[in-house]
């Protein structure tokens, strides 16, 4: 559904992504992992259109994503869950959860948005006392709800998360993964998540992709990461300072 | 040094000056395109209204009643050297009108719009909230840029326009209340002083001012960089940006409107 072909990107002399290719098949959840700065959240946003690749294609559904057309249909099928939320402070949590569906081509009577909102919100485990709160007013986990329910309010076919858990503490890491696990098992939607989290592979990923030095190292079902044989791969995921990846002390 | 070596550099910075100016142009001409263009966000310009034009009343009106009996009280004390003093009402006017009204009030806009709009925006950047826009298929120029420029186009002249009657007013009350002016005098003379092309330059100076404000804001804001070191950068160079432009346009505009 999703596949990246050859993609580079540099900011500067920072080559961040150097030749990544990809495919993320339909209704699979796909992990992509790897160390801090390495590029995960550009390959995202290169895929979104929010940063332009230096070379190479992108293709969703084997349209090229950089010639889309009509750039708000193309968009409407996604959704995202930003690191830290994203949430628009001077909205009430209800207006950020159905902000495409006040507006745009999914506009709906508010009445209806509000409702789809609260129940999403329901869906991500928040009360309707929330609804009319505004995003500061709420924790960290909780802004983490309230942007997965934006993510999910409008039924997007491919959702992205970008460092679901992280600043979370363990046990609200544990349901932010549970409830992305079951949102996309139970919309069909296509994931990506980018994460090194690896509590979170295991309970979020079909299939595991790592990126290091601008290229996807390993690929795989996420049932083989601990079998892998790749040094890159095994050293991230059992934390170690030695190996092929350099630490900066 | 090496003259050609400062040859080099003088040419680096009248090209990053040019280069600056052109991105600028292109960032009006964008969001003046996204105001022609649907969809528009009439909740948002409300806001926008609301905060540049509503809730600047109370600095303008201070700034403008301050200076226009400041003024009056110069006039007055710098006339006497030549016998002059009974043109407090006409110069108070004129200089209101022509000048201090729009000039302050385009300062005061700076200072208190267009900080708010760069740090609010640059904020929303450095949060990806702006990305989250984006990804939410609503257009940041057009949800963020053209209410507030459109907001600041409308309010701007307003409040000039407020800012010119509240500034001869001071000068009308110390003239009367300390300087022994006749009441109806005073305002008569004020009126039959003031010309037609006075209260449209002093609007349209405004307009200009309000434009620049707003757009500096949004420039600065978009085009932020991380953190919060990134947020106070955008916030100082948009309001040293609008400042030193609101000055720039009030010296062109002066010369369009009068020069002989």
């Amino acid at each position: 559904m999703i596949r990246m072909e050859n993609v580079h990107k540099a900011f500067g002399d920072n080559r961040v992504l150097q030749g990544m290719t990809l495919e993320v098949p339909r209704g699979t959840s796909t992990v992509i992992i790897g160390g801090s700065g390495t590029g995960k959240s550009v390959a995202l946003k290169c895929v979104l259109g929010l940063i332009k690749p230096d070379s190479g294609k992108i293709y969703v559904d084997g349209k090229d994503a950089a010639d889309t057309g009509d750039r708000d249909a193309f968009l409407a099928r996604f959704g995202m869950l930003f690191q830290g939320g994203a949430l628009f402070d001077s909205l009430p949590v209800w207006q950020n959860v159905a902000f495409r569906l006040l507006r745009g081509s999914l506009k709906r009577p508010v009445d209806e948005a509000r409702a789809i909102a609260i129940e999403k919100l329901r869906r991500v485990g928040l009360k309707p006392d929330v609804a009319d709160r505004l995003p500061a007013e709420l924790s960290g986990g909780m802004q983490k709800r309230v942007g997965l329910a934006r993510a999910i309010a409008a039924e997007p076919e491919i959702i992205f998360f970008d460092e679901p858990t992280t600043g979370l503490d363990p046990i609200m890491a544990g349901v932010i993964n549970e409830l992305i696990r079951e949102i996309v098992t139970e919309m069909g939607a296509t994931a990506m998540t980018i994460t090194h989290d690896m509590t979170s592979v295991r309970a979020i990923a079909d299939n595991v992709a790592m990126l290091h030095g601008g290229v996807i190292q390993w690929t795989g079902p996420v049932a083989q990461m601990d079998d892998s044989g790749d040094p890159y791969l095994d050293q991230f995921i059992h934390g170690r300072a030695e190996g092929p990846i350099e630490a900066v002390r | 040094m090496n003259p050609l070596d400062l040859l080099a550099r003088l040419g680096r910075l009248v090209m990053s000056v040019m280069a600056s100016f052109g991105r600028v142009t292109l960032f009006t001409l964008d969001a003046a395109s996204h105001i022609l263009r649907p969809p528009y966000y009439p909740r948002e310009l409300g806001i926008a209204l609301l905060n540049i034009g509503w809730l600047s009343l109370p600095v303008v009106g201070l700034t403008a009643i301050f200076t226009g009996g400041a003024l009056a009280l110069q006039i007055y004390a710098g006339g006497a050297r030549f016998n002059a003093e009974a043109v407090v009402p006409q110069i108070v006017a004129i200089g209101m009108v022509r000048e201090l009204g729009p000039v302050l009030v385009g300062l005061m806009i700076a200072a208190r719009v267009t900080s708010s709009i760069a740090a609010e925006i640059a904020t929303m950047k450095v949060t990806e909230q702006i990305d989250a826009l984006v990804t939410l298929s609503t257009h940041p120029m057009k949800y963020l840029t053209a209410p507030r420029v459109l907001a600041a186009l409308i309010t701007v002249p307003m409040l000039v326009g407020i800012g010119d009657i509240i500034g001869i007013m001071g000068g009308y009350t110390v003239a009367v209340q300390n300087l022994g002016f006749n009441a109806a005098a005073y305002l008569q003379n004020t009126v039959d002083f003031l010309e037609t092309r006075d209260v449209v330059s002093s609007l349209v100076k405004g307009a200009v001012f309000g434009v620049i404000a707003a757009v500096m804001g949004c420039y600065y804001g978009m085009n932020s960089g991380r953190g919060a070191q990134g947020v106070g950068r955008a916030t100082k160079g948009s309001v040293e940006a609008a400042a030193v432009l609101i000055l720039a346009a009030n010296f062109v505009l002066t010369g369009v409107f009068f020069s002989i």
